[in-house]
């Protein structure tokens, strides 16, 4: 069984007389242990497709489950658990507390589970470990550089080891080199610890880091493709291959 | 265009401003409602003392009125201020797209206009609401009846309020004008990004700085409450100013160490929202630190002036009753101009006075006692107190045992027969005995410990052994407060006529009803005043003479009462409305600028209880924290009050306590109340 199932999800904004179809009657499913790219030019409805799977907003029609839990029908206080529990959220803007140390910012992701002290310790512990951060634990945000920040935040995303960890565009705000590096640690996570995540994202190489890339236009799916065997390389010119057939600004791609 | 602009602007920053705008209403209403109080008790039918008293009181509030405008002004400033700091963005778009410095401070100028008239215009409809109930409470207080009540609406109150308002709104746009017209572009633009580092204080410093404040506010605190001693007014000026120093730096070492003592406890710390919450709170004060000190003075003001108000005012009615037993009370010597004698009026006769004139002073009351005092010029307090004085002193509470006296002494007959006269208990003594009679604070506790020691005194010849260990309870005489600081009963025979001291007259007029009573007190007193414009003193020295009565003094208590109690609540009510305003809008401000913050609580999962209990405690701590140490502050300030207040006062303190207990829960709990509501509306706002 799937571990997340869209079935026929709608998302329309505006009135009656203008309407946005943002999402537009899209299904698909992901596997447990699966890396997901989702991809589209700007507006084609991608980050309004992963808001509703995160719960940040809400379907106007259609389901989505999560094992077994529709998803769709949690209301205020059921939402709010289902994130903490199940989901892991990892930023473009990093979104880390200002105010708070490193160690902080991911070990309230575990204390608003209310989590002990010494569990929590040892978890932010040895997560910091596996993104490479342990060195920056005890500084603020505004002492690191983009691309520790993103790895702290992607820390505390799977910190509380969530079903499904959401990715918007987490290579958005980082130079190629420190996009790099974050890439090959969510690649660490998705192959060592099993970590299924969904990663939206427009730019073909960040996809290229998929082990498959689901293709939106106009709030449509438009074509979905596997990595199989091929190597990273050869998978990067496959979707560069589909996105030039959506017709999407070579700029805006790259 | 402009007023377009700025109407749209109020609404847009409707949630900042309508702490100021609510802030600027209560201060209007306030204002007036006490300013009004002249116009609001010109109906009422009261006499002439207290028409005296009303002016009194109304004349005490316009002086007050001055300072407390000084407050508001200073309020007004500091919020507006406020409240433009938050919008440099906004003026930074303006300056972008062209528009000059004289039009943005015309935009600034028409927003003050429509607040400052929108808040004058409901304030005053407010006031004049409110002041109707005042009328009622002052006609309640001086005991008039309200039966010609009428609608009032005072002009010259509403002159006033909008004169006093609009030189503060002038003020404002003055001020808003300069900060305009010095401002920079890039300074405004980058004004946004908040410096988002992270000061923490060195912890051993704090704890060093903190222990030393801690020091210094304890002595300032012994110095004013418990070392009664030294007290000079160089060491409670001294006291004061290392109060309010060391308040400041509390604060300062507190806000770098609660952080750190939270931090320290790891199962506390990273329980729930708590490291978050904490960080919250802890740059909050940290940028707050002034404005805590000066809240914190402002309610240690408040909390005093409250409870030391009506204090007063119930001692004052209370003790009226208590003390002043007897319709009418007289007193007249002779002075002996004695340069060698301490107490130098002698002998005297009233009788002689009004027989002079042909009239008896006995004619004018239904029952009386005429008596005197006896003297002996050389025994004093201290000559009773003996080798004890200093150990007495030093442990005594009592301002009166600080100073020497000269103690007077009643024959026993004369006691027993103003006692009964008095309604109160008569006693009895052997030959060769004496008694100590005393009400004045901390003096029978005193006397008690001497009477314990069979302390005998020789005076007038005799020497005399104490008949009780028990100092009685009374006063001979009538007052307005417990003010005998003691007076020695003797027998009859232990006294010679030629130590004669001061020739007492007290009486009760014979009719019974209120209206009777006041004709016959009129009698009485044009009486005794014309007898004594036409008496002929047998001595070239000349005499002293005084009366008091019963009604004289009830109207003076209740008016002394009410001044100082519409001066407490009108000073309280200020002061508590500036602390709250400040509070909330330093709160609501932060609230706004975290809102992001909160929106990515949620994405993380935090259930919405948990961010309510986090907002909770953040204004909970916020409001808390300088009130706790106010009210340490009020606990010494109030053991100084108190030994200031004995010479007037023998009320207990835990009423007058509870009333200002009630005021400040009401208002400053208010603004507790309107900042958590409005904190966690903004929060919610954007879901």
């Amino acid at each position: 069984m799937s571990l997340l199932r869209l079935e026929n999800v709608e998302k329309y904004y505006g009135s009656r007389s203008s309407l946005t179809k943002a999402v537009n009657d899209i299904s698909f499913s992901v596997e447990k242990g699966e890396f997901t790219a989702i991809m589209g030019a700007s507006g084609s409805g991608k980050t309004t497709l992963l808001n509703c799977i995160s719960t940040i907003d809400r379907v106007t029609a259609g389901h989505i489950f999560l094992e077994d839990t529709d998803i769709t029908s949690l209301k205020g206080k059921e939402l709010n658990r289902f994130r903490r529990d199940k989901l892991g959220f990892i930023f473009q803007d990093f979104n880390l507390m200002d105010t708070l140390t490193a160690y902080e910012n991911i070990a309230l992701a575990l204390s608003i589970q209310k989590r002990s002290a010494k569990e929590t310790d040892k978890a932010v512990k040895a997560v910091a470990e596996q993104l490479g951060i342990t060195d920056v634990l005890e500084k603020y945000p505004y002492q690191m550089s983009g691309g520790q920040k993103q790895r702290v935040a992607s820390a505390r995303a799977i910190v509380t080891e969530p079903k499904l960890v959401l990715a918007d565009e987490p290579t958005g705000a980082l130079d190629s080199k420190s996009a790099k590096l974050l890439l090959e640690r969510f690649n660490y996570l998705n192959h060592e610890h099993g970590a299924t995540i969904i990663m939206v994202t427009h730019d073909s190489f960040t996809a290229s880091y998929a082990s498959r890339v689901l293709f939106i236009k106009d709030g449509k799916l438009f074509n979905e493709i596997n990595r199989g065997g091929d190597s990273r390389k050869q998978f990067f010119d496959k979707i560069i291959d589909v996105v030039t057939l959506l017709g999407g600004d070579v700029s805006d791609a790259l | 265009m402009l007023f377009k602009i700025s109407l749209s602007n109020i609404r847009k920053s409707i949630k900042d401003y309508a702490v100021y705008f609510f802030t600027l209403v209560i201060g209007v209403a306030v204002f007036y409602v006490f300013n009004a109080i002249e116009t609001q008790t010109a109906f009422l039918k009261v006499n002439e003392d207290q028409r005296e008293m009303i002016k009194i009181l109304t004349t005490a509030i316009s002086g007050v009125s001055v300072f407390i405008a000084v407050v508001l002004g200073l309020l007004i400033v500091y919020a507006s201020r406020f409240l433009m700091k938050r919008r440099n963005k906004e003026f930074a778009l303006y300056m972008m797209l062209g528009m000059s410095k004289w039009k943005i401070a015309g935009l600034l100028l028409c927003e003050t206009v429509i607040i400052g008239i929108g808040s004058l215009f409901v304030g005053l409809l407010i006031g004049i609401g409110l002041s109707q109930v005042m009328s009622a409470v002052v006609a309640n207080l001086f005991e008039a009846d309200m039966n010609d009540y009428r609608f009032t609406v005072s002009a010259s109150a509403i002159l006033k309020t909008i004169f006093y308002f609009s030189i503060m709104y002038v003020v404002v746009i003055l001020r808003s004008g300069v900060v305009i017209g010095r401002c920079r572009l890039i300074t405004l633009m980058n004004s946004g990004r908040r410096s988002e580092k992270i000061t923490m204080k060195n912890p051993w410093l704090c704890v060093i700085v903190f222990l030393i404040s801690a020091a210094v506010l304890g002595w300032a605190y012994h110095t004013v409450g418990w070392d009664f001693e030294h007290i000079t007014e160089r060491r409670i000026g001294l006291a004061i100013l290392a109060g309010i120093v060391s308040t400041f730096f509390i604060f300062w070492s507190v806000s770098g160490m609660l952080l750190r003592v939270i931090m320290s406890a790891k199962g506390v710390y990273h329980r729930g929202l708590n490291s978050f919450t904490f960080r919250q709170l802890s740059s909050k004060i940290n940028t707050t630190i002034a404005s805590m000190t000066v809240i914190c003075l402002m309610l240690f003001v408040t909390i005093c002036t409250l409870s030391t108000a009506f204090t007063i005012r119930n001692s004052m009615n209370k003790g009226v009753e208590d003390n002043f037993p007897v319709d009418f009370y007289g007193r007249f010597a002779l002075h002996t101009h004695d340069s060698s004698d301490d107490s130098s009026y002698h002998t005297g006769n009233i009788d002689d006075v009004y027989a002079q004139q042909n009239m008896s002073i006995y004619d004018d009351f239904g029952e009386y006692h005429h008596f005197y005092d006896y003297i002996e010029s050389n025994f004093t307090f201290d000559t009773f107190a003996g080798d004890r004085k200093e150990e007495l002193t030093g442990s005594s509470m009592s301002i009166y045992a600080m100073m020497n006296f000269t103690i007077s002494f009643l024959k026993l007959s004369d006691y027993n027969a103003v006692m009964k006269l008095y309604g109160q208990k008569q006693i009895e003594l052997n030959d060769g005995e004496y008694a100590v009679s005393a009400n004045a604070a901390g003096m029978p506790e005193m006397y008690d410990k001497l009477l314990e020691d069979s302390t005998e005194i020789t005076v007038f010849g005799n020497t005399l052994r104490p008949g009780s260990k028990k100092c009685i309870l009374s006063s001979f005489y009538p007052d307005i407060q417990a003010s005998n600081t003691g007076t020695i009963i003797v027998p009859d025979n232990a006294v010679s006529e030629k130590y004669r001291g001061v020739d007492y007259f007290v009486g009760n007029y014979s009719a019974a009803d209120k209206k009777g009573k006041e004709a016959e007190e009129k009698t009485a007193r044009d009486h005794w005043n014309y007898v004594l414009r036409w008496y002929k003193s047998p001595t070239e020295n000349g005499y002293m003479s005084g009366i008091e009565t019963r009604i004289e003094a009830a109207n003076n208590a209740i008016g002394i009462g009410a001044i100082v109690t519409f001066l407490g609540l009108y000073i309280g009510f200020i002061f508590l409305v500036s602390c709250g305003a400040i509070l909330a809008l330093k709160e609501l401000s932060e609230s706004a600028d975290s809102m992001p913050r909160y929106m990515m609580l949620r994405k993380l999962g935090v259930e919405e209880r948990d961010i309510s209990k986090s907002i909770f405690r953040q204004s909970g701590i916020f409001f808390l924290l300088p009130l706790l140490l106010a009210c340490l502050h009020s606990y010494a300030g109030m053991r100084f009050a108190k030994i200031g207040l004995d010479l007037l006062v023998t009320e207990n303190y835990i009423k007058p306590i509870i009333f200002t207990a009630v005021i400040l829960i009401a208002i400053y709990g208010g603004y507790f109340l309107l900042t958590f509501l409005g904190s966690k509306a903004m929060v919610k706002e954007q879901k």
